[in-house]
């Protein structure tokens, strides 16, 4: 039972971490129907800052928390910043140009950005200090779930519940609702729909970046890759959800955190990263939307 | 009060508007009656800001707003309520009210405006916590037209308020046009297939085709004319 409960546990913190990436994609997506393959690498920049940030930290004599919060802080405004900046560049002057030079843009920043870190950081992986020290409460069920998990999955939970008020309830959040339901229609309205999709690239960086450095953390390494597998992962996350839809991308991320823990645990962990991808292809098989997702109708 | 000065709009390269004028004075309804592909649609897209024209001017109490984006241009009161009516689906009733409003501050005064049209259109307090893409044809379009009052218009764009409605429904909605007109003494400009309709009810009218105005006269008069008669009202 122990060792399902640690399966089941460290399934959900991977989940929670691929939801939180994913949420990146599948809004962008809602809005502009762009697959932002750049997305990943928004993550791995995050990670990076926070490594610098958490360096100059200790220099000062920082420790743990402070330097978590502090590393995460400045990696959300840097991501923003690239996010924010991506847009900008690569995707707005091809709005109204056929999809697919939005996509090969996408790719290509990608590639732009994994190579952009390599030759000013490093090809090597580096290490990444620990951040999140061990609490004693949390001492008795540390083999079922440790601190660095239940930091993980409050981080992150907190993040979807602030994101969920945002959407929601705010002025901002209901201008991006209108803007993905229909965006002409937003602009009809006095929406400035430019506006929208920047605020949607900041959020999703900064999402992406909390993600990168609590991962960075967890693992104790970073690379210019690191944005590549997360954000495949994460991305299959949100079509299995159904892409455009955010409960979609919670589920879908939280079904394959889930079965690559499982799948390692009780087969081999070999298969871990089989299991994603033929998830993937039997779910849209049966159901192309996605689990969550809309075939969207219109009345006339 | 709203004046369309020579205006040529594309698509591409494709040409919709040739040379269009159209002036609609304060108060007045107006209507634009053609066949499918004329440009109507097009028209008000171009005053909206959604598809600037190429050439020509487009003037708001003597202002030109041709080069202002959308945004600004709905901030000026020139409120459209578009063909299909584009009620935001996965929005309650509520919700698609609210937006209307959604350059507005006074929280006051947007509430008196949405107990407003909940007068007008009983329907949507009914309704009010139904999802926008619930409901029917008609219901929609009262929502797409209250969602528009909510911006408090100085100038109501209608495309084709009629389209795939009921006639009991129609009379319904045209009289509210009217009542709308009456009492907020709201500019009215009224893109329509169902000339008949549309030509009762405005003060004026034009006739498109193939992008271009053929005849501008008043209401009556075009109800009367014989190529009107032919072309548009099946007499
Ligand atoms: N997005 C577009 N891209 C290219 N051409 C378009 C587009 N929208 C309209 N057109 C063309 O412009 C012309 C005018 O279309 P418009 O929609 O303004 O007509 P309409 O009078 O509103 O017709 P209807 O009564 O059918 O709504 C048509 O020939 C149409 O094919
Ligand atoms: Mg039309």
């Amino acid at each position: 039972m122990d060792y399902f409960l640690e399966l089941f546990f460290s399934g959900l913190t991977r989940g929670s971490i691929y939801a939180l990436i994913a949420l990146g994609y599948t809004m962008v997506y809602g809005i502009i129907q762009l697959i932002n393959f750049a997305h990943g690498e928004i993550y791995m920049i995050g990670a990076f800052v926070a490594l610098i940030v958490s360096g100059v930290c200790t220099i000062y004599g920082l420790s743990g928390f402070a330097i978590l919060i502090l590393a995460a802080a400045i990696a959300a405004v840097y991501a923003a910043a690239y996010g924010f900046t991506l847009e900008r560049v690569a995707y707005r002057p091809l709005r109204g140009s056929p999809r697919l030079s939005a996509l090969i843009s996408a790719i290509g920043m990608s590639i732009f950005l994994q190579n952009y870190v390599l030759l000013a950081q490093t090809p090597d992986f580096l290490p990444f200090p620990r951040l999140i020290p061990d609490l004693a409460f949390i001492e008795p069920v540390a083999h079922i779930i440790g601190t660095p998990e239940l930091v993980i999955l409050i981080t992150t939970l907190i993040t979807m519940v602030v994101l969920t008020f945002l959407i929601k309830k705010t002025r901002v959040g209901k201008a991006m609702r209108a803007t993905q339901q229909d965006l002409s229609m937003a602009r009809l309205v006095g929406i400035n729909v430019d506006n929208v999709i920047s605020l949607t690239f900041i959020i999703g960086s900064v999402m992406a970046a909390i993600g990168g450095v609590l991962v960075a953390s967890y693992i104790g390494q970073v690379s210019f890759y690191i944005g590549f597998l997360a954000g495949i992962k994460a991305f299959t996350a949100a079509v299995l959800g159904g892409i455009g839809s955010i409960p979609g991308a919670v589920l879908g991320g939280l079904i394959i955190g889930w079965s690559e823990s499982f799948a390692a645990g009780y087969i081999s962990s070999d298969y871990e990263d089989v299991i994603t991808f033929v998830l993937l292809v039997v779910i849209l098989i049966f159901r192309p939307a996605g689990i969550l997702g809309k075939v969207h109708k219109q009345k006339v | 009060m709203l004046r369309i000065e020579n205006i040529s709009t594309y698509y591409g390269n494709i040409q919709a508007l040739k040379d269009v004028s159209i002036e609609v004075a304060e108060g007045e309804i107006v209507a634009l009656i053609g066949a499918n592909g004329a440009g109507k649609t097009t028209t008000l897209m171009s005053v909206s800001g959604i598809v600037p024209p190429r050439a020509g001017r487009i003037l708001l109490d003597g202002d030109p707003i041709d080069e202002l984006s959308p945004e600004k241009i709905v901030k000026m009161g020139v409120i459209q309520v578009p063909e299909g009516r584009r009620i935001f689906p996965d929005m309650t009733v509520l919700e698609n009210l609210e937006m209307g409003a959604f350059l507005r501050t006074n929280k006051h005064l947007i509430q008196q405006d949405m107990n407003y049209v909940m007068t007008i259109f009983p329907i949507l307090e009914k309704r009010q916590r139904q999802l926008g893409g619930t409901l029917s044809g008609g219901e929609q379009q009262m929502l797409a037209i209250s969602r528009a009052l909510m911006a408090r218009p100085r100038v109501l764009l209608l495309d084709e308020p009629s389209l795939g409605l009921a006639p009991l429904i129609i009379k319904q909605i045209f009289d509210m046009i009217r009542q709308i007109n009456k009492e907020n003494n709201t500019t009215i400009f009224l893109v329509e297939q169902n000339a008949n309709q549309a030509l009762k009810l405005a003060d004026r009218g034009y006739v498109m085709e193939n992008g271009r105005i053929t005849l501008v006269d008043a209401a009556d008069k075009l109800l009367s004319n014989d190529e009107v008669r032919k072309a548009y009202l099946g007499i």
